[in-house]
């Protein structure tokens, strides 16, 4: 278990390294100067080349990138006009726009993020389980076919669409809601959530379609196995299989995808992001590309891709516990 | 995405290590599905307005770009004069508040673009997708090692993420609507170079190629004879599933003003617009929604059946004309079980009776 863990961590590694020179290769190499960016367009040949010495782009790329893996390994010192600034740590580079370290931006932007993520998980898991387990339950009758036709919708529903939908009806039509602004946790809990249900919502019905027809399945599947079949010939009640044996194996993949989920909904929200207005990582990236401010970018993308991989990983982990029959590689 | 991929992993994979069947066979078992019948009427109907945007264009007697600022009501904000977003005879579904902008010109022409994408993208997922398969489930363990490790990378990134980014970095006078079935193509392709890898070691150790083999031909020509036909069932399965989610990510693309820009429309750019006025003109924003939703409910739907037909283990339970024969030989098709990622049950295999 443990030899599996460790080994499933260091290919998470490498995905990560992998996706980093691919990231660096793509921004710092693609046609237009980064120097240029950097300084704006107003800046005179001369001080652009000066910028150039000063971020180092007259070395070789090689020499590039050990840079940038070893400033988000150890820090990084810039030279400015008026002195040196230090970045801590995690060194993703300074925005060509604003100067601010990007592992600074990150930070101010990831709470956002993370209070929508998990809302919207808690509520797409109880709707998703729920609507699952209960067409699974009642198969064959009217109600599981209204709950196949309402995942289907969500399913092929695009959460922007869902989004501004809500957004119609409870705040222009029935007047129910005021337009969503962000308010943070930490200043009033209660706007906080009076303010994020509309985009949880959004979120949690698009991706509570996805999860009831993998719960469905999964909970059919499970009720055909052998075992639940010996638990009904020994006369347990259906009640009681269901909840003692079935729900277990039949929870197992669904667990598993939300901690996928979780990991992609850091950079998948994106949409949810932009239309809501929550100012969180995806918005910042949107902006950032509109911008072509290309170490936020880079820093962004890569703290997607981080928490992508981590999630990636942990799911792996939860299926080899919760499921023996999984060969552990 | 994930749901969908792994399920069609499973039942693309396992599906097709059966005999391939013939078209006619596949249409008949296509045919008694209602609801991909219904998805398949509105492809084709979305397609030829697609094909026909400027006839459309024309008998309406409007184009995408004349600006009518004199129907837009100035004092209230550029809304449009009349009601459901200024209907009238001469525009039929309205027009564009702030532009004054004809909107079923801007609407059939954005089917277009937003049709246009998705298959181009498409076309590049299958053909990347494929190469990269065939060659690891080809290639000796060092090259399926290499190619597999590149292949986890493409199938773990956010696409929409990882598109948005390399969007940022192409010089923005590049005709968008290519530039964006080109990077969709190039992010999207792993899921189906799975498919494919693990289809083609699964046929590999089967009696025919060996016999192929010891007859003399060459790897490729084994490729190209023995295994590319049997790899025609479950690549298209996959490409119809990824149809709609490439209309999706275009229009999500073009929905955050990164992809498509007017004056080009695409369904996206439309909503992308709409969005920031729906409280003045919420007729504008129902369109592109609703045009946008049938259309992924159709492709969704029609790929379903699709999957069915082409899966002949789904297939038998249709009660369609199939011999008895063919039922019995696909039984033993459970081929799929190497990918590493297939661990999720099928999500939709239970769904044949065509209510899904």
């Amino acid at each position: 278990m443990a030899r599996f863990a460790v080994r499933r961590l260091l290919q998470a590694v490498l995905v990560l390294l992998v996706l980093a020179a691919v990231l660096y290769a793509v921004f710092y190499l693609a046609p237009g100067d980064a120097a240029r960016l950097a300084c704006g367009p107003k800046c005179s040949t001369a001080t652009v080349a000066q910028i150039r010495e000063q971020m180092g782009l007259n070395d070789p790329v090689y020499v590039q990138f050990w840079h940038f893996l070893q400033g988000i390994l150890a820090g990084h010192d810039y030279s400015t006009g008026a002195g040196t600034l230090h970045c801590a740590a995690p060194c993703l580079g300074q925005s060509y726009r604003t100067g601010d370290l990007v592992s600074h931006i990150i930070a101010e932007r990831l709470p956002a993020t993370a209070s929508l993520a998990l809302g919207a998980m808690v509520l797409w898991l109880a709707i998703g389980i729920g609507t699952g387990l209960l067409s699974a339950l009642r198969r064959g009758t009217i109600v599981e076919r209204l709950l196949t036709g309402f995942t289907l919708v969500g399913v092929a529903t695009p959460v922007f669409i869902t989004g501004i939908l809500l957004l119609l009806l409870f705040c222009s039509w029935l007047q129910w809601l005021p337009y969503p602004t962000y308010v943070p946790l930490t200043d009033d809990p209660q706007q906080w959530a009076w303010n994020l249900l509309l985009p949880w919502l959004a979120l949690a019905l698009v991706e509570a379609a996805k999860y009831a027809r993998l719960t469905r399945s999964s909970m059919l599947e499970t009720l055909a196995e052998d075992h639940i079949r010996t638990f009904r010939a020994y006369g347990v009640r259906e009640g009681a299989i269901v909840r003692r044996h079935a729900l277990r194996g039949a929870l197992t993949p669904v667990i598993a995808l939300s901690a996928l989920d979780l990991g992609t909904m850091f950079g998948g929200a994106l949409l949810t992001e932009t239309l809501f207005g929550i100012p969180g990582l995806g918005q910042q990236l949107v902006q950032s590309v509109q911008l072509k401010d290309l170490p936020v970018v880079v820093g962004i993308v890569l703290v997607m891709g981080l928490a992508v991989v981590v999630a990636n990983a942990v799911a792996d982990v939860v299926y080899a516990v919760a499921d023996r029959r999984v060969v552990l590689t | 995405m994930t749901v969908e991929t792994l399920s069609a992993l499973d039942g693309a994979a396992g599906g097709a290590a059966a005999p391939p069947a013939g078209a006619r066979q596949i249409w008949r078992r296509l045919r008694v599905q209602r609801a991909a019948l219904a998805g398949g009427v509105v492809i084709v109907l979305l397609v030829l307005v697609a094909l026909a945007a400027p006839l459309f264009a024309a008998v309406e007697g409007q184009d995408t770009t004349t600006y009518h600022s004199g129907l837009l009501n100035s004092a209230a904000g550029a809304v449009p004069y009349g009601s459901f977003g200024g209907v009238s005879a001469q525009h039929w579904l309205g027009i564009e508040p702030g532009t004054g902008r004809d909107l079923f010109a801007r609407l059939v022409y954005g089917a277009r673009t937003s049709l246009g994408v998705a298959i181009g993208a498409t076309v590049l997922q299958v053909l990347i997708g494929s190469a990269f398969g065939l060659a690891a489930g080809l290639g000796n363990r060092f090259a399926d090692g290499l190619l597999s490790r590149i292949t986890d990378v493409f199938v773990t990134l956010p696409a929409l993420v990882f598109a948005i980014a390399l969007l940022a970095v192409v010089p923005s006078g590049f005709p968008r609507p290519v530039l964006l079935a080109l990077v969709l193509g190039l992010i999207s392709w792993g899921s189906i170079a799975k498919i494919v890898r693990v289809q083609v070691l699964a046929q590999k150790s089967l009696d025919y190629v060996a016999a192929s083999r010891l007859a003399g031909s060459s790897t490729w020509r084994t490729a190209r004879r023995e295994l590319l036909p049997s790899l025609v069932a479950p690549v298209l399965t996959y490409a119809a599933i990824l149809l709609p989610s490439n209309i999706t990510s275009e229009a999500g693309l073009s929905f955050l003003g990164i992809g498509v820009n007017p004056p080009t429309s695409s369904w996206g750019q439309m909503l992308s617009t709409a969005s920031t006025w729906y409280q003045a003109d919420s007729a504008y924003v129902l369109l592109p929604a609703a045009l946008l939703f049938a259309t992924v409910l159709a492709f969704t739907v029609f790929a379903d059946g699709i999957r069915v037909a082409l899966d002949p283990r789904a297939a038998s339970r249709l009660r369609v004309g199939t011999k008895r024969r063919e039922r019995v030989a696909a039984v033993p098709a459970g081929a799929a079980a190497d990918t590493a990622a297939v661990a999720v049950p099928d999500a939709a295999s239970d769904d044949e009776d065509g209510t899904a």
